[in-house]
């Protein structure tokens, strides 16, 4: 055991927006091994029923969780309908290298890198850095959580923070 | 056209920028109090200042001479917040996959051959 991370639990999800670069930092820890949460990010129908909130459903429209992969799914209540999609570029039992985008805003790609560490007693940190193009499209998606608590109807940035676009 | 929140992320990113601010927090002070650790000119410094103040993260006094620089607590709150919400929204999302975890080690001890029943 070379790490000294486990003196620092995270049984809450913490965040940080880094300082240096346009990123944003999350750390979270699990009750379950690393192969439990790759598995939650990799298989479709495990990841269709968390990414989403409770009032919406995701389907999965297109999965390839390999390396050069690629996944698309919808995220729908009511009539509204938001797509999302990105490329898996490296996918690893301990790490899954992804981009990630809102179709409503093509432009905008992150960058995601998702590490799940064995903490060697049950419990496994998740850690996902999201690597936006510019502060500002990192601010953007850090202030859209603010008008969603305001504005019911923003679903399509309710969409974008509560699936992971981080 | 940013808006506040955008031009405080931008005008933190900038690592002398958020020395200066730390230093702030600790009391008001003048240009060239806040210049004397840096090896740069006072002219640099007054550019960092300015965007700062542009941010709203700053503010000048009045005093004629010296016009100490004030760190505005409120900005940062208005931060907090932000980042705040998100996290609730991350953690929401993985209170979900905690239950999909929970699912997944119930199917793993029902599978085995020892199979106690529940």
């Amino acid at each position: 055991m070379s790490t000294t991370s486990t003196d620092t639990r995270y049984d809450q999800a913490a965040i940080e927006a880094d300082p240096s670069i346009p990123a944003i930092h999350i750390w979270r820890d699990f009750a379950g091994t690393p192969d439990q949460l790759f598995r939650a990010h990799t298989d479709p129908d495990l990841y269709a029923r968390w990414i989403g909130p409770d009032d919406r459903t995701a389907v999965i429209d297109r999965w390839d969780a390999t390396d050069g992969g690629a996944f698309r799914f919808l995220d729908s209540r009511d009539d509204d309908q938001q797509a999302f999609r990105g490329c898996f570029h490296t996918v690893r039992r301990d790490r899954i290298v992804q981009t990630f985008t809102w179709e409503g805003m093509p432009d905008d790609v992150a960058l995601e890198t998702l590490t799940f560490e064995d903490l060697g007693d049950g419990h496994t940190r998740l850690h996902a850095l999201s690597l936006c193009d510019s502060f500002e499209g990192r601010d953007a998606w850090l202030r859209s959580g603010m008008e969603v608590g305001v504005n019911d109807g923003y679903a399509a940035i309710d969409r974008m923070l509560a699936d992971g676009s981080l | 056209m940013a808006d506040q929140l955008s031009r405080v992320f931008a005008a933190l990113a900038d690592p002398t920028r958020r020395d200066m601010v730390a230093r702030l927090t600790e009391g008001d002070a003048t240009v060239g109090q806040l210049a004397a650790p840096y090896a740069v000119s006072v002219q640099a410094v007054s550019k960092h200042l300015k965007v700062l103040e542009e941010a709203g993260l700053v503010t000048r006094g009045r005093e004629a001479q010296r016009r100490p620089v004030h760190v505005e607590a409120e900005v940062f709150d208005l931060m907090t917040k932000w980042i705040e919400r998100y996290r609730q929204r991350a953690e929401e999302r993985y209170q979900r996959l905690d239950a999909v975890l929970a699912e997944l080690d119930e199917e793993h001890t029902e599978t085995p051959t020892k199979g106690t029943a529940s």
